[in-house]
């Protein structure tokens, strides 16, 4: 993005003493459209707090991409489970879950241990990280239902 | 005449050396993985090292020995089913390991817990019928720890108690590649899956040996 930027710059101010009045206005113009459209490349995701979250609390079982370990660790790629229980996610994260649990078909009965120490905002980056990533589609959840949800932990 | 002399040199000589160099591209010396760890020399003999007698039960409560894997490869590491860390990642691999080779007698597998308390046989059968393999091909064993500890040394690879780290065991990721001699040939860090790629090709080269 800066090399854009700074190389637009040096070819309209430094190289054209004195520019004509067309290149003066394509120079402004590409020096404030150049940083806007390549700006958002620097971040690869949507939700990077939750992408790092992910990745420190949950990848280690859920694995980088998603995809769990059949049979022992549910996948949240693809899960229907993920789809379909989004209102009890922050509890579940919180607090772990116990017993049989049914993704895509197949029995789980691996105990998962909570993160109590994740706050409801580093919650909602996860959840939302997770929705988003490896080409889940599930629309974003939002800080204030989850702070409710959180607030009727069962 | 002239012509024709100049053909065979221009078109059918370059023509020829290339199917030559083709060819000898295809017939490659195999290539030969080393033999691992510290090597003695006795009588003028070279003495590997090699993986000591072990006696463990699997997830079947079969007895696992030394005799078990006679004739075989196979891929050995260390795992506790409750472990939070890196467990899941090399079992993922594992499991990448026995799908490549599902149709491939030759290649076993085996798992050694290092938390035998918790991992009792019944333990490990449920683990192993959840990720839906068979101890015909990839056991999960468990046996005395002090012996399942000694075992990790012989493998190159560290397993201990150890109340400071995540689920009070230490140990390796590291994925054991062991000959029909019982000697290690070659090895990988079980939580990479590229290094993964490597070690599985290594796993084909040793088959072809011999």
């Amino acid at each position: 993005m800066w090399t854009g930027s700074s190389l637009t710059f040096k070819t309209c101010f430094v190289k054209n003493r004195q520019p004509n009045e067309l290149l003066r206005r394509l120079c402004g113009f590409l020096a404030v459209v150049l940083p806007m459209v390549t700006m958002p490349a620097c971040h690869d995701t949507a939700y990077n707090q939750g992408k790092i979250l992910y990745e420190n609390f949950c990848a280690n079982c859920h694995m980088d991409d998603g995809t769990g370990l059949p049979g022992i660790i549910p996948p949240l790629m693809g899960s229907d489970y993920l789809s379909e229980q989004q209102p009890a996610l922050p509890c579940l994260i919180r607090n772990g879950i116990e017993g049989l649990m049914v993704v895509n078909g197949r029995s789980y009965q691996t105990a998962m241990p909570g993160i109590p120490q994740l706050t409801e905002f580093e919650i909602t980056n996860v959840i939302n990280y997770v929705n988003t990533a490896w080409g889940n589609a599930i629309p974003p959840v939002r800080h204030p239902d989850v702070r409710e949800q959180l607030e009727n932990c069962p | 005449m002239k012509y024709r002399k100049l053909q065979l040199f221009t078109v059918y000589f370059p023509l020829l050396l290339t199917v030559a160099c083709l060819a000898a591209a295809c017939d490659r010396p195999q290539r030969i993985l080393p033999v691992l760890g510290e090597k003695d020399i006795l009588d003028g003999d070279t003495i590997f090292h090699r993986i000591g007698e072990f006696s463990l039960l699997n997830q079947d409560s079969q007895l696992v020995d030394n005799r078990t894997f006679e004739g075989h490869v196979y891929v050995a590491d260390f795992f506790f089913i409750s472990c939070p860390t890196i467990c899941p990642k090399t079992t993922k691999q594992m499991l990448r390991i026995h799908d490549a080779f599902l149709d491939e007698p030759r290649v076993l597998l085996l798992a050694h817990t290092v938390d035998p308390k918790r991992d009792t046989v019944e333990a490990l059968r449920r683990y192993a019928r959840n990720l839906g393999v068979h101890s015909d091909k990839w056991h999960f064993v468990t046996g005395d720890k002090m012996d399942l500890y000694g075992m990790a040394d012989d493998y190159f690879s560290v397993a201990m108690e150890s109340p400071d780290a995540p689920g009070g065991f230490d140990h390796s990721g590291r994925l054991i590649l062991v000959d029909e001699y019982r000697r290690v040939r070659s090895f990988c860090d079980g939580t990479d899956p590229e290094d993964v790629d490597r070690f599985i090709a290594d796993i084909q080269d040793l088959l072809r040996e011999k």
